[in-house]
């Protein structure tokens, strides 16, 4: 919303400069986007009278203008066609600046001096949207006389600055100029002086022109029209198309200008036809019949359905209401007589339709945010007096108002003591009344109470909290004084899973590895590109009905396509290593399509490449697991899983039940990620870890007696893991193992094929004694001789 | 015979002094002590002839064999002491090293920044008192906007807007169905904080993308006030970025608070002096919103509104993450480029 000052001045006597103005009106909840001035961007630009024109001798395609400045006259090399003896101009002199920050200086057009240049609205800072098309290309012409050499800044009214506003949804009052003067006069303390609406000649009768006007859609609360005869269509005054730039709308004729320009003044979008083209001099609002057509304002055919309410006359549907007018019935250069609509609307009706047929217009968002019925007549009328004013035609007299299921006015019971407990204030009822009032909201005290008339304008206020509100943001919410928080102390917690999951992140970022954080969605091709067979329960994942694309459209199930995109991002833009793991939820389906809110699960994934190995990741997930309190994990091959090599992937046990998966990937999916180095990735469910996870530590007391070692090393088959084999020996010598650690594997040179050689070192120790050779060599010999019953183990000599 | 031994003697003596003196390792000084008064040595082989001397020369022989015998000694054990010192310095010499060469073989582990800045402010509000609680990414329309009190025309239930699931489900546009969550299951009084996942449907750009990060805060209690709110968040901020902030409540609106509020705080680059990053303002716009909680909300959820009254506020983590460590483009903090998270 852009509200000149210029313009806001016609309404409340602004005495303070625009930056006091914008900080006073955001601070009490006006929200100001920017401030944009167009005096600051232009410097040395004056009134100019074009006294004679003359040809140049040596091109053809320009021209020499003798303007008189007042105390001189300059010659001026244009190539501007659109300018005549007579005419009043902006000149830039030399030494000038352009809006565009082009400084002027004189200037040697093929043997003639110009000293200074003809500008356009562009020139002065105008944005192209706004200028009216004749004059894209064209030198300004003031439509009056100025005093000769007077600054343009002064001439066009261009002192004053613009406000940008952000208007919060509740407030599309506040989307008017007049909106806007009522929040600046409550926030200044000053008087409002809205429009004296007055027409002085009226003649005829609507009648003559519109036989009736009918609303037949319970979707048209108000419908006020208004004719005027004798319509000369031509360009408004520049008062006012300088008012409409300024404010962001392009002038386009003085009918059209009036109807904007009382748009912009109240909010309230009017609609102005061609009064002899109405067929049967009949206005019919209704709902559209399904698959109706109509040509709209811009030339394009619109096929309607039900949903849509159109304005029609007898025979044809001539505007789509609130969104645009039709192309049959709009004013042109031809049209005599003119029906001026203020018509009030269902806001949801409108914002469906304008959304149907992406038509977002001034006047379809004001529909869509709801606009006072009130309105419609002050409007119309209000337009009336403008187009008697500056000339356009005249005002018939009459009108036609339908005007049912009229809003009774809502009176709100506001308590004082209420309204400072909220605010955490104390003020008085009186102080509170004053800034009720100021904003046009009629209050009165009765019995300790006070009693607001809710404004028709205001349809936001509803409740008490809202007057509250009110009082509150015209108090000033800096000027409340903070106050601590009282009652019960309380402690702060964090939920348990969060604290288990602060610490597994802890012990990760310990390890060395990054964390990471990705986006919920995913694309569903990622389960091709990771390899998921059609079968694997993961593609039952949710989608989302309106994504930004495929590639954010359904709810992963599993976070490994996320972590491959990162890990091949980072090894394309040439990163050596990465070492990453994420916590993230997963989405499962209760039932597809979806009914019930899905299960939302926590999940560690982990992903990995560059100089490290399966068993470095192996590592980092029983390390974690191990200070989360979890041992006793299981690795079982896997030769059968999506996703991974066939040969390198284990799938993680916990007491018998899955906890995740371990491996690298298979060299496919790889390739289908870009990424050249080996890649290990992991998961494991958290939400199992967190339920198995114990946070209490106990400490066990150190060896008071000696450890004994003994190696052993094995000859065994290639495919027996040792998992296996440590299974095994743990099984022996009670409690006397502290410890098994694999030194070595071996295959090769000396070892038969198909065969391997592993060694180990076994640490024994009592808690309570010192032990003997003779019983650590029974237990040794008792393991050596399982495995080679179990496995076929020889010791290797 | 007497007199050829002592002239054995002194030789031994001499050549004894003379090579310790020309000794150049230890090995060859243990040598040399074996050499001379070893069991086998030098010294040994000439007292093997003290039986046949006269009573009378022996003790004279033994006492200058036994002064030979000490003075070796002596030379010995210091010239080990000087050798051991020399071969230390030599060793030590052996082992300068350049300090100037990194080997960079640990590795450290980074936090994300923006989780662990979320996980900071967690841990800033539970020491005032709040308890963290969780909710899920995908919501009812209901928690999301219905029991929040948005219009049922309002533009942020749109499809341009928000992501669906179906009618009904959506995933969530803010953490406040949290809020909703909270107050129906734990009732009032209530000092919540919850933070997480939220979705929007806006494309990536350099500040904006689909899927972004909030915490939300939520007091309810008896007599709340806005004052009240004002004096949390002030004490937030000031902890948050320095005590010196300083902070602006905006009248604003939202359709589950009532008076709301949005609040600014001083520009983190010029500390409020006014720079080129606040436009001149001195404020770093929009950091929170917030308000009092709307009597609507409140009803739902079965808290009396006439009782009990409370606040609620609502940030942009991603914002906070960025304002705080000067990052500058959104997509960094999702692209997770290994060069990135090592900044942390």
């Amino acid at each position: 919303m852009l509200l000149p000052i210029n313009w806001l001045k016609d309404y409340v006597d602004i005495k303070v400069d625009s930056k006091t103005l914008s900080d006073k009106l955001t601070m009490s909840g006006s929200h100001v986007e920017s401030i944009i001035s167009l005096k600051d961007n232009i410097k040395n630009i004056v009134v100019g009278k074009i006294e004679s024109i003359q040809a140049h001798k040596n091109a053809d395609k320009l021209i020499i203008c003798k303007v008189n400045i007042g105390e001189e006259i300059l010659d001026i090399v244009t190539a501007a066609r659109n300018v005549n003896e007579g005419d009043y101009i902006p000149l830039a002199l030399v030494g000038a600046k352009l809006a565009d920050g082009t400084i002027i200086e004189k200037t040697d057009f093929r043997g003639v001096d110009s000293f200074g240049m003809l500008c356009s609205l562009s020139e002065l800072g105008y944005s192209d949207n706004v200028i009216p098309k004749e004059m894209r290309d064209g030198i300004y012409i003031l439509d009056r006389e100025h005093p000769l050499g007077e600054d343009i800044v002064k001439a066009m009214e261009l002192e004053e600055d613009i406000i940008e506003f952000e208007i919060t949804p509740n407030r599309p009052d506040c989307l008017s100029i007049i909106g806007m003067a009522r929040e600046a006069a409550a926030t200044l303390d000053l008087d409002l002086k809205e429009p004296n609406i007055k027409i002085e000649n009226e003649l005829e009768d609507i009648s003559k022109y519109i036989k009736s006007i009918e609303i037949e859609t319970p979707n048209c609360n108000r419908y006020y029209g208004r004719t005027i005869k004798d319509v000369k269509i031509g360009p408004s005054p520049q008062w006012m198309q300088n008012k409409l730039m300024e404010a962001g709308m392009r002038p386009i004729s003085n009918i059209v200008d009036v109807t904007n320009y009382v748009m912009l003044e109240y909010g309230q979008p009017l609609h102005a036809f061609d009064a002899d083209k109405l067929e049967g001099q009949k206005i019919i609002v209704r709902q559209a019949k399904d698959g109706e057509t109509i040509k709209t304002l811009d030339d394009v055919d619109r096929k309607l359905s039900s949903d849509d309410i159109v304005i029609a006359d007898e025979k044809y549907s001539i505007g789509i209401a609130g969104v645009m007018g039709g192309f049959e019935t709009e004013v042109s250069p031809a049209t005599k007589n003119v029906l001026l609509e203020g018509a009030n609307f269902d806001d949801k009706s409108i914002r469906l339709t304008s959304k149907k047929f992406n038509l977002r217009s001034e006047a379809s968002s004001r529909f869509e945010k709801g606009i006072d019925p009130k309105l419609s007549q002050i409007a119309v009328d209000r337009a009336c007096q403008l187009i008697e004013e500056i000339g356009a035609g005249r005002v018939v007299k009459g009108n036609i108002d339908v005007y049912e299921n009229v809003k009774i006015e809502n009176i709100i019971r506001l308590r004082p003591e209420r309204a400072n407990k909220i605010l955490g204030i104390e003020i008085s009822k009186d102080e509170m009344i004053k800034y009720l009032d100021n904003l046009g909201i009629k209050s009165e005290i009765k019995d300790e109470f006070i009693y607001s008339i809710v404004p028709s304008f205001r349809l936001d206020l509803e409740l008490e909290v809202d007057l509250i509100e009110e009082i509150g943001r015209m108090y000033g919410f800096h000027n409340i004084k903070s106050k601590p928080l009282v009652g019960v102390l309380t402690r702060g917690e964090k939920p348990y899973e969060k604290q288990i999951e602060d610490k597994a992140k802890r012990i990760l970022q310990g390890l060395g590895l990054n964390e990471v954080m990705t986006y919920s969605f995913i694309s569903p091709r990622a389960y091709d590109r990771i390899k998921i067979s059609e079968d694997n329960k993961l593609r039952n994942y949710i989608k989302l009905i309106n994504p930004l694309g495929e590639d954010y459209s359904v709810m992963r199930t599993t976070l490994i396509p996320n972590m491959l995109d990162l890990l091949s991002r980072n090894y394309n833009r040439g990163v050596k290593q990465c070492l990453f793991y994420e916590i993230g939820n997963i989405f499962t389906p209760k039932e597809l399509p979806v009914k019930r809110l899905p299960d939302e699960d926590k999940v560690i994934s982990f992903g990995v490449y560059g100089e490290k190995d399966f068993y470095y990741l192996k590592e980092v997930i029983d390390k974690t697991l191990n200070k989360l309190g979890i041992i006793d994990l299981e690795y079982i091959k896997d030769k059968e899983l999506d996703t991974f090599h066939p040969g390198r992937t284990a799938r993680i046990m916990l007491k018998g039940e899955e906890l995740g998966v371990l491996g690298e990937i298979h060299p496919d999916v790889s390739e289908n990620y870009e990424i050249k180095d080996k890649v290990y990735i992991g998961w494991l469910d958290f939400e199992k870890i967190i339920e198995e996870t114990s946070l209490d530590i106990k400490f066990k007391s150190l060896p008071k007696y000696p450890s004994m070692n003994r190696d052993i090393a094995l000859i065994l088959d290639r495919e027996i893991p040792v998992g296996d084999i440590e299974k095994l020996i743990k099984k022996h010598g009670e409690e006397l193992i502290e410890k098994i650690e694999l030194f070595d594997v071996y295959t090769g040179d000396q070892i038969p094929e198909d065969m391997k050689s592993v060694a180990y070192s076994i640490t024994y120790r009592s808690a309570d004694r010192t032990l003997i050779d003779e019983e650590v060599n029974t237990i040794q010999k008792s393991i050596v001789d399982d495995l080679k019953e179990a496995y076929g183990a020889e010791l290797r000599s | 015979m007497k007199d050829k031994m002592i002239e054995s003697l002194d030789e031994i003596k001499s050549t004894g002094l003379k090579d310790i003196e020309g000794v150049k390792t230890l090995d060859e000084l243990e040598k040399l002590r074996v050499k001379f008064l070893g069991k086998k040595g030098k010294l040994t082989a000439v007292l093997r002839d003290m039986g046949k001397l006269s009573g009378e020369d022996r003790p004279v022989i033994g006492q200058t064999a036994n002064e030979i015998r000490n003075s070796l000694e002596m030379e010995i054990n210091s010239a080990k002491d000087s050798l051991g010192q020399k071969m230390k310095e030599m060793k030590m010499k052996e082992e300068d090293i350049d300090v100037t060469i990194s080997k960079e073989e640990l590795i450290l582990g980074h936090r994300h920044p923006l989780l662990h800045t979320l996980e900071e402010l967690e841990d800033l509000f539970i020491s005032m008192g709040f308890s963290v609680v969780v909710g899920p990414e995908i919501e009812t329309v209901e928690n999301n906007f219905d029991a929040l009190n948005s219009p049922e025309n309002h533009p942020s239930r749109d499809l341009s807007d928000t992501f669906y699931i179906n009618d009904d489900i959506l995933l969530r546009t803010h953490t406040s169905p949290v809020q909703i969550r909270a107050m129906k299951e734990l009732g009032a009084p209530l000092r919540i904080v919850s933070a997480g996942r939220t979705f929007r449907f806006d494309d990536v750009d350099d500040t904006h993308s689909p899927m972004f990060h909030q915490l939300e805060g939520l007091v309810v209690d008896e007599n709340i006030s806005m004052a009240n709110l004002i004096h949390t968040l002030d004490i937030f901020i000031k902890e948050l970025f320095g005590s010196d902030m300083k902070t602006r409540y905006r009248p604003h609106h939202f359709p589950f608070t009532e008076p709301s509020a949005e609040v600014d705080v001083s520009c983190l680059s010029c500390r409020g002096k006014g720079c080129e990053l606040c436009n001149g303002t001195g404020w770093s716009m929009e950091l929170l919103g917030c308000g009092v909680v709307h009597p609507k909300v409140l009803e739902h959820c079965g808290i009396d509104s006439e009782k009990y009254s409370g606040f609620a506020f609502g940030m942009g983590i991603d914002r906070i993450t960025m304002v705080k460590y000067g990052i500058d483009n959104i997509r960094l903090l999702f692209e997770n480029d290994n060069r990135f998270l090592n900044q942390f």
